[in-house]
């Protein structure tokens, strides 16, 4: 076990610094000057040149990889070039919009998926299972941010149960803080509750053809103990991983629901310091972001291990 | 929900929003909202408009400064006395000034601020405002003497840019993130990529104005914009992005609709360097294929005033010149075929990310298209545009909005990206800047108009229009867009 979980941990390493190569060279190369960018059209050249060395763009591409790369070991991701503040600390603040978030989202997703899937599996072929099949079909099919705006116009212009928009902040309490992420919750959780009901559906499902599904129905228990004692734990598998994917991705990729309902997240961050060049904020908000991943996906690995011996005599 | 619980509902509603406009009268804050968020709060160290949006007399006072019509009125300077030979400008400051932190403003700031600007290491986004400053002395604590290198009748106008602000030595180094200013408004809180607050300074020198708080939201998508305003997140909308809903707006008793005018010319930029664009005849074909009213309509939804040269309508120097290029598809087609491209030719066209540029070029590439000109329409963002067109100038055409106020005189640098190199301009700007008679000065800023105009340097469109919304007891709102700038002090609800 500590032999495979070695192996993974130095694959981590290499995937990350990979990565972080990529994504300097990646953001370097695409055209545009920080400081043009902040000094407008009316800048002079010497003030431009000023500006350059005063945000360190002046070295060459290589030093300021070694710069930046050195710097995040020991957790300094540099200093904002457009706003002027530590990196780090923007993403703190970020995070604590984009992680409740996300989780939020996530939990909404999968308290409508569970039940939904399950119904959905019990019910194969008739009515009940295509209505929900239909309705996923469907979710699948709208983009997020129409949602959002649909729930918008619905809940915030007509009804005024909820603000269009922004964060107020978890300095104003828990509970206000929750409402104001509610209606961008619940259009980032619909689509992938979508999906996760038809994972949920499809795994159960294929359970539900086992011989052990059978076995519990010859020893005397009904449909439905089967189906929640035997088939609903065992379908749980592929359906966390899914979860685990879709918590990543809620994560990075609320970028457009961030800028429907002005939420100041990661997302929002990237999409400005991208416009701005603020190549710094975007390097280290991806790389991050990178880590993020990977790390999940090295921890589901080792998981997986514990759970299924098979996997660390293989590798 | 039922015809008869939806009435209820809606009278619900009614009687609720008809509670709270009784107590309109006494809201002492107000939340605004605008399209783009400052990069920081030094509005002498960039260029982004936002910082001035939120900072400009509000926080931040200079010698001299814009009212909402567009004229110079004494700010921080109570008076001034000019040479005759126009070089000496000695300002008398007002008395019992103080910024934010305490401490006194006095002229060492102020030749604190115009050195800083104009040092060789300076950050300040618009140093060729102080370029003609030979020197600045400080006479007594109240009185400091500028001289310049030659006259300039600009000069008074360029004090008041937000690029010109009075700042303090002992404050400046955090300035970004906590700027301190003399202004009417102190800096309260900034909650990044969500909003800025803005207190009212009980020291203030001047008028104490009536709201007590200011929240400036960040808002960049237009249809999260008509959200916000149609659910009451905010007060006022500073520049709507979304001119398509504006008669929404107009419609609905509980919003007014401000429609002015910006420094903004929107023009079809020509690269006049790179062939076939040299050549007169193809400038001249360029500015006849263009219907203005029809990109207006199309691109901005009938908001903007037809232009013909690189002027703002509501200055008092303009001249109309838009017959000079006046619509006219079958003259464009005679003179491409006369400057050897009667078949046309291939350029490109490159559209920055705002509305006005990313919509009018669709347009404008289908006008030229019907006379031949085959324009090849290029995406790109701000950063990119300063990058290759702005900079590398490796561009045929190009949209942009020239939003700083009176910048005619981009026209005399050859270099600048248009490339327009005619040492009769060059000779006109520069008598120009010598003048300071009004008269004399305004007939001069007719003939350089006159001039960029007969010479088609690029293909003049519109000016840029202001949109604001706002509910409709807010009052003291700038309509027009003389700079970037919402003036806190002006504003208050109406009982």
């Amino acid at each position: 076990m500590l032999r495979y979980a070695f192996k993974r941990l130095i694959s981590l390493m290499i995937s990350l610094a990979v990565a972080s190569v990529v994504i300097f060279a990646v953001i370097e190369v695409a055209p545009g000057d920080p400081a043009s960018f902040m000094l407008g059209v009316n800048a002079q050249e010497d003030t431009l040149a000023a500006l350059r060395a005063e945000l360190g763009l002046d070295g060459s591409k290589l030093e300021r990889y070694f710069n930046w790369v050195s710097g995040m070991l020991v957790g300094d991701f540099g200093t904002s070039y457009t706003y002027r503040t530590p990196v780090s600390q923007m993403i703190q603040d970020r995070l604590w919009v984009s992680l409740p978030l996300a989780l939020y989202a996530l939990t909404l997703s999968t308290l409508i998926a569970f039940p939904a899937g399950i119904y959905a599996a019990a019910r194969r072929g008739k009515p009940g299972d295509l209505t929900v099949m239909g309705a996923t079909q469907l979710g699948i099919a709208v983009p997020n941010f129409w949602f959002a705006m649909m729930l918008v116009l619905i809940f915030a212009i007509n009804l005024r149960w909820f603000n269009a928009g922004g964060f107020a902040g978890w300095d104003q309490g828990f509970w206000t803080g929750l409402h104001s992420l509610t209606l961008p919750a619940v259009a980032l959780a619909l689509p992938q509750a979508a999906i996760l009901a038809r994972v949920m559906r499809s795994s159960l499902l294929d359970i539900l053809g086992e011989d052990f599904m059978r076995t519990a129905r010859a020893k005397g228990l009904s449909r439905r103990q089967a189906l929640w004692r035997h088939g609903v734990r065992n379908a749980l598998i592929p359906v966390l991983t899914i979860i685990g994917l879709q918590f990543s991705f809620l994560l990075a990729g609320s970028i457009i629901i961030e800028q429907v309902f002005y939420l100041p997240g990661l997302g929002r961050l990237v999409f400005q310091a991208i416009s701005a060049r603020d190549l710094i904020v975007v390097e280290s908000v991806v790389m991050l972001l990178v880590f993020a991943v990977i790390t999940v996906n090295f921890l589901v690995d080792l998981a997986y291990a514990a759970v299924d011996p098979r996997l660390r005599s293989r590798t | 929900m039922t015809k008869q619980t939806f009435r209820s509902f809606a009278s619900v509603l009614a009687v609720g929003a008809s509670l709270f406009a009784g107590q309109a009268w006494a809201k002492s804050d107000i939340t605004i909202a605008m399209q783009l968020e400052p990069p920081h709060l030094d509005p002498t160290s960039a260029a982004a408009q936002a910082i001035d949006s939120v900072v400009y007399t509000n926080i931040f006072e200079g010698l001299t400064r814009f009212m909402g019509d567009g004229s110079v009125v004494p700010g921080l300077a109570e008076s001034w006395e000019i040479s005759d030979d126009g070089t000496v400008y000695t300002f008398k400051l007002h008395d019992g000034v103080t910024f934010h932190d305490g401490s006194t403003m006095d002229a060492e700031d102020v030749k604190f601020s115009l050195d800083r600007a104009r040092a060789e290491d300076s950050a300040n986004a618009q140093k060729a405002l102080f370029a003609g400053i030979d020197s600045v002395e400080v006479v007594d604590p109240l009185t400091v003497k500028v001289t310049l290198s030659a006259p300039n009748g600009n000069f008074l106008f360029n004090m008041a840019w937000g690029d010109a602000v009075i700042v303090a030595p002992e404050s400046i180094e955090n300035i970004k993130t906590n700027p301190v200013g003399t202004g009417a408004y102190t800096f309260g809180d900034w909650v990044q990529g969500d909003s800025i607050t803005l207190n009212r300074n009980p020291n203030y020198w001047g008028d104490q104005p009536a709201l007590e708080t200011a929240t400036f939201k960040f808002i960049s998508d237009p249809t999260a914009a008509f959200a916000a305003m149609m659910a009451d997140d905010v007060d006022v909308f500073d520049n709507f992005p979304a001119p398509e809903n504006l008669p929404q707006f107009e419609a609905d008793s509980r919003f007014q609709v401000l429609v002015g005018s910006t420094e903004g010319e929107t023009i079809l930029s020509t690269n006049n360097k790179k062939p076939p664009f040299d050549d007169i005849r193809v400038r001249q074909a360029l500015a006849h294929a263009i219907d203005r009213q029809a990109i207006i309509d199309g691109a901005m939804f009938g908001y903007g005033t037809p232009i013909g040269t690189h002027f703002a309508p509501h200055n008092p120097a303009y001249v109309d010149l838009t017959g000079n290029s006046a619509y006219d598809p079958k003259k464009a087609a005679q003179l491409l075929a006369d400057a050897g491209y009667a078949d046309g030719f291939e350029t490109t066209l490159h559209l920055p990310p705002p509305s006005y540029a990313r919509r009018g070029g669709e347009i404008i590439a289908a006008q030229l298209a019907e006379v031949g000109i085959k324009a090849e329409i290029i995406n790109v963002e701000w950063a990119q545009w300063l990058e290759s067109v702005f900079k590398g100038k490796d561009f045929g055409l190009t949209i942009v909005s020239h939003t700083e106020p009176m910048d005619i005189g981009i026209y005399a640098r050859p270099d600048y990206y248009f490339q327009y190199d005619s040492s009769d301009f060059q000779a006109l700007m520069e008598l120009l800047n010598e003048t300071t008679d009004p008269d004399q000065r305004k007939k001069l800023l007719g003939d350089a108009q006159r001039l960029i105009a007969t010479d088609f340097v690029n293909g003049y469109l519109f000016q840029l229009a202001k949109l604001g919304v706002a509910k409709a007891g807010v009052q003291g709102l700038w309509e027009n867009a003389p700079t970037a700038a919402i003036d806190l002090t002006q504003i208050s609800w109406s009982e």
